[in-house]
């Protein structure tokens, strides 16, 4: 058996799948408990539905159902963190890291899965991520969690060479793309995305392998 | 939401005139939008729950999508590019404007209460 628990923690319904399902789904099949701890419900997303199902006011209600479903692919478990979407770069930093620190000891992380501060593209991606490093620096050393960072910015490779970790996911894209699809206001507008800026092999490929730089605390 | 239809937009604008009433009023290209194209721009902006009293206001169409300006006192509230709207179960009217592939590029909505402000409770 397997000593560790992963918590997984991102901003927005659908991070998870979209950035980390692979990865999350091999650790449940070893035994290992996941939680994701979700930033906020997404509630200022841009993709509504495609034909549009959505709107500004009831987006929050679909996501949290969405997210529930995708939840219930992965089979891991959902605490949400409360925050509002796209403003999580204007909470204060020590605040929200306090607030990470306490659940993080009280899950008793052993590794954590985020975004890598400063190449995750999105601000709420690059704020929680850094609340996240500063969490974890204000753990004692003997109890600091592991911390996977996953990088999205098209420069990412040139300025931090090959991440750490390298998972070919394929083994799990089943349920990788059942996780991706249970959010359906989203998964629409982000797959026709890729098609229309004809990455759409890259872009997939990118899909089938995960990859995580591992943070240094010194 | 459905089809903007000129006359019932009107009608609730009026008859929320010269009230107290919160405002949610977005525009947004995305936060990727420069991620898929470098040459973009990622621009947005949104107020929610700013508290104002109109004092008259219009729909105006341009053939295709549609325009709102609300008069204040000491100021204007104004939207382009509106398609859609609703007029939901709490009787906010919503309006907004999407792009082919149904993405939020504006919205202006109009409530007598303020629009929510943490996760929604009544989930
Ligand atoms: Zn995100």
């Amino acid at each position: 058996m397997s000593k560790e628990r992963v918590v997984v923690i991102f901003p927005h319904p659908d991070d998870e799948s979209f950035g980390a399902s692979g990865t999350i789904s091999k650790f449940r099949d070893e035994g290992v408990p996941v939680t994701y701890l979700c930033g906020t419900l997404g509630e200022m997303g841009r993709n509504m539905g495609n034909p549009v199902f959505a709107n500004r006011e009831t987006l929050s209600s679909f996501r949290k159902k969405e997210l529930a479903e995708a939840a219930k692919q992965l089979d891991i478990d959902v605490e949400m963190l409360g925050y509002r979407d796209k403003t999580l770069e204007f909470e204060p930093r020590q605040q929200v890291a306090e607030h990470l620190k306490k659940r993080i000891e009280s899950l008793g992380a052993t590794i954590i899965i985020t975004h890598y501060p400063g190449y995750a593209v999105h601000p709420d991606h690059d704020a929680l991520g850094a609340a996240v490093i500063e969490a974890v620096e204000n753990m004692a050393e003997e109890n600091r969690p592991q911390v996977w960072m996953h990088a999205i910015s098209n420069h990412s490779e040139q300025d931090l060479g090959k991440p750490e970790i390298i998972t070919d996911v394929r083994p799990y894209w089943e349920r990788k793309l059942a996780a991706i699809k249970a959010h359906l206001s989203q998964a629409d507008g982000m797959m026709s995305l890729i098609e229309d800026h004809d990455q759409a092999s890259e872009q997939l490929e990118r899909l089938k392998t995960e990859r995580f730089y591992t943070y240094n605390f010194q | 939401m459905d089809a903007i239809q000129q006359k019932v937009v009107q009608e609730k604008i009026d008859q929320l005139a010269n009230k107290e009433v919160y405002v949610h009023l977005e525009t947004t290209n995305g936060a990727y939008a420069s991620h898929f194209d470098e040459n973009a721009y990622n621009v947005g902006a949104f107020i929610r729950n700013a508290q104002v009293s109109y004092q008259h206001g219009k729909i105006v169409s341009t053939g295709g999508s549609y325009r709102v300006g609300l008069k204040l006192d000491l100021g204007w509230v104004y939207a382009e590019g509106l398609t859609d709207y609703e007029i939901d179960e709490k009787n906010r009217l919503l309006m907004a404007g999407h792009d082919r592939e149904g993405r939020l590029m504006v919205a202006l909505e109009i409530s007598e209460t303020p629009f929510s402000h943490e996760a929604d409770p009544d989930e």
